[in-house]
């Protein structure tokens, strides 16, 4: 087995956890962490890829995995302000009830 | 002062000016208004001056500044300035008149309510007024001569909720219309012709030998000369606007208008327009004079017409009672006379006498508006009476009026500028009538005054206004004391001793026969005038307990007569049966036409639109309709189905999303895509 294999392996077992995390658990926060989980799945396959595959610019990968890790901090403070005003308008932070846009 | 045709511009701009600061001031900015209204009336008066200076250098020289207007087309349309010895007088004279008459009216009006909606339209007609004397373009005239108009339109109906005031507007409106249709169609033949309208061009204005050569050596309809057909169209609407029979009946209804206003508009300056008009275009109305064979000459007709309207005018001046009735009607009169001069080949006395009727006249109406103002907007003769005793100014002037009006001889203009219309008439080899009806308008013009001025001004007040009449302030007596000086005085700038203005208007001495080859003719107008004089003074002086419901005594001496002249001889009834019912008819007749014809095509029409229109309803109402219902229940029904996937359960997303990753992953693992 290839290092690259390894990594890839060890990134969709990275994946599988997030999913089934954001799947099954009804807590607003740990699905948020679930997703979190599956980004950086995708981050451990960028920097496999370039590091393995014989990327030419050598810079390009981590470049990549750089914005992702900004767009996932940015997504993830207004994923927490969301989670704070379900909080506040149900007392709760159980998905399920999340249903309605207003009131 | 250098001064020149390019610049005459500026003599119109003024006012023109003053009548929009006028009409951007609101109603309490009286002094402002008035103020820029006089003050631009002196500032043209000074400029005219100029002018005057500038023309009297070389009186034979017709100064000109040309320039393109617009184009249109391949067409440009060219207008331009003109400055001779007849503009330069004209403009003189209207402007020193206005700026007095201006002045007057800071008394006159003092008391109403839309005093400088007033001034701002004075000021417009003073513009439009110098304007058309500046022009050197018959179309640019026309505009003004319209503009005139217009303005004579709004200061006739200036009290408007006097139901006779609108009334006499319309009517001066629509008569003078009647005229202006034949100037204007005159000035489309012209232009037809020669293609320009310009008067003087370097050789190619109308006015000019070429243009004039080729006018009189074209035959049209009828064996007329062009010159003489254009030159009588454009004649129309001096009728018109002149107040010359038959279209005089809307001048003396004009009276209906503020005094001032009658003053300057209706008798001083733009009545005299259509003098004005024919001595500017009178190479024209020559251009057929060599001519032998034609059926009639441009000026015979010009002096038939003036010579009627002076005989009409004096006699009916004679049986009416409203002052300014009288006046008007010896406006008409007057003008006939200019026209009669005009006529018998002299357009150099016409306007001398244009220029002296102008002061004398003015001065008359602003007497009148001093005497109607003092005793309350009395105007009825029978209703005064003794007047003198307490308006020594006004009476004082008036008198002078009066008399330079009728002619009294050697000190009074009126008396000159006369003389030299009746011996250019008795020069006139082709008929010695245009002399005999100025001899006779002499004795009626001498008798009628005397009658207004001894109902005014002498005996004792037959009614309380007049009993408590008082002299008016000095910026109304101030006026008529400066011209009464002018209408002593200026006859001597044409007495036949030293013919100043005769020489100076037409640049050349004209060769109309001087009053000291036929003294007999000057000694019997004088001896007319003091018949008339005496006459009147038999009837009217002597008359002791009159109150304000006496009868004339011409009225008892004549009923039938006197009733026949104070009812205007029955023009306007005539033109009423005519004319006006003419128009009834053919209204009635398009009325019908319009109804039923044109009525019954257009309710075909809306038949055939509601025919459709409910064709449409049912294709909308059965097809289209339930189309769109059945489409619309689809929508709905699928959209119904389509939003359990939106139920906003944010684990219903999540879902998704990890099938499709599973599906994804299936499809690249069994190498679906490579």
């Amino acid at each position: 087995m290839s290092p690259l294999q390894g990594c890839l392996l060890l990134s969709a077992a990275l994946f599988s956890v997030g999913l089934v995390i954001a799947l099954a658990r009804s807590n607003a926060i740990l699905v948020l962490l679930g997703i979190e989980l599956m980004l950086n799945a995708a981050n451990l396959n960028f920097i496999a890829f370039w590091r393995f595959h014989g990327g030419t610019a050598p810079a390009t990968g981590v470049i990549f995995v750089l914005f992702a890790i900004a767009v996932a901090a940015a997504e993830a403070a207004v994923g927490l302000a969301l989670v704070i005003a379900l909080y506040r308008h149900q007392k709760n932070l159980r998905l399920q009830e999340a249903t309605r846009l207003r009131g | 002062m250098n001064f020149s045709a390019t610049h005459l511009w500026m003599i119109p701009a003024l006012p023109l000016l003053a009548a929009a600061i006028g009409s951007l001031t609101p109603r309490g900015g009286r002094k402002l208004a008035a103020g820029a209204a006089i003050a631009a009336m002196i500032g043209a008066f000074v400029l005219s001056c100029g002018a005057l200076v500038t023309a009297l250098a070389h009186p034979a020289v017709h100064g000109y500044a040309n320039f393109a207007w617009f184009t249109l087309g391949n067409e440009v349309v060219r207008v331009g300035w003109l400055l001779d010895p007849l503009t330069a007088f004209m403009a003189v004279m209207v402007t020193f008149v206005g700026a007095l008459i201006f002045i007057f009216s800071l008394g006159y009006m003092k008391e109403d309510r839309n005093f400088t909606r007033f001034f701002c339209f004075l000021s417009l007609f003073a513009a439009a007024m110098l304007g058309l004397l500046v022009a050197n373009s018959l179309l640019l005239l026309f505009v003004c001569w319209e503009l005139v108009g217009l303005a004579s339109y709004l200061l006739i109906g200036f009290w408007f909720h006097k139901p006779a005031a609108a009334a006499a507007a319309k009517k001066a409106f629509l008569t003078t219309r009647i005229g202006d249709l034949g100037l204007l169609l005159g000035l489309l033949w012209l232009y037809h012709v020669r293609g320009t309208l310009l008067c003087y061009d370097g050789g190619a204005g109308v006015l000019e030998q070429g243009s004039l050569t080729a006018l009189a050596g074209t035959t049209v309809a009828g064996g007329f000369a062009l010159s003489t057909a254009i030159g009588l169209l454009i004649f129309c609407g001096a009728i018109g606007k002149s107040g010359q029979f038959p279209l005089h009946v809307w001048l003396p209804d004009a009276m209906e208008g503020p005094t001032p206003v009658s003053a300057l508009i209706h008798a001083a300056t733009m009545v005299a327009a259509g003098v004005f008009l024919v001595a500017r275009v009178y190479p024209l109305m020559l251009a057929d004079q060599a001519l032998a064979n034609v059926p009639v000459h441009a000026l015979t007709v010009v002096a038939g017409i003036g010579a009627i309207t002076a005989l009409l005018g004096a006699a009916i001046a004679v049986a009416q009672n409203d002052i300014k009735r009288v006046l008007a009607f010896s406006t008409v009169s007057q003008l006939g006379y200019m026209m009669l001069a005009l006529g018998v080949g002299s357009w150099v006395a016409a306007i001398f006498h244009l220029l002296m009727h102008a002061f004398f006249k003015a001065l008359l109406f602003l007497g009148a508006g001093s005497v109607i103002h003092a005793a309350h907007h009395e105007q009825d003769v029978r209703r005064l009476g003794g007047l003198g005793r307490r308006m020594k100014a006004t009476f004082a002037t008036f008198a002078v009026g009066t008399m330079a009006l009728a002619g009294v001889p050697f000190l009074f203009s009126g008396f000159w500028s006369k003389e030299a219309v009746l011996h250019a008439a008795h020069a006139w080899p082709v008929s010695s009538l245009p002399l005999l009806v100025g001899l006779a308008a002499v004795v009626l013009t001498a008798f009628y005054m005397t009658r207004l001025i001894t109902g005014i001004f002498l005996g004792a007040p037959r009614t309380d206004a007049a009993g408590e009449a008082h002299e008016n302030s000095a910026v109304m007596t101030g006026p008529l004391l400066i011209l009464a000086a002018c209408a002593i005085g200026l006859g001597f700038l044409g007495t036949p001793a030293w013919p100043w203005l005769q020489s100076n208007l037409g640049g050349v001495v004209v060769p109309s026969e001087s009053i000291w080859e036929a003294p007999g003719l000057m000694l019997l107008s004088i001896g007319l005038v003091v018949v008339g004089l005496g006459t009147g003074w038999a009837v009217y002086g002597r008359r002791r307990n009159v109150n304000a419901s006496s009868v004339d005594p011409l009225a008892q001496a004549a009923p039938g007569l006197f009733a026949v002249l104070a009812a205007r001889l029955g023009f306007d009834e005539f033109y009423v049966a005519t004319f006006g019912r003419a128009n009834t008819w053919v209204a009635a007749l398009a009325d019908g036409f319009d109804r039923h014809v044109w009525g019954g095509l257009v309710s075909l029409l809306a038949r055939f639109g509601e025919f459709s229109g409910l064709l449409n309803r049912e294709a909308d109402e059965d097809i289209l309709n339930r189309g769109f219902d059945r489409a619309s229940a689809a929508v709905r029904g699928a959209g119904q189905t389509y939003s359990r996937a939106q139920a906003g359960e944010a684990h219903g997303y999540l879902r998704t999303v990890a099938l499709a990753f599973v599906v994804f992953a299936l499809v690249l693992l069994l190498g679906g895509v490579r």
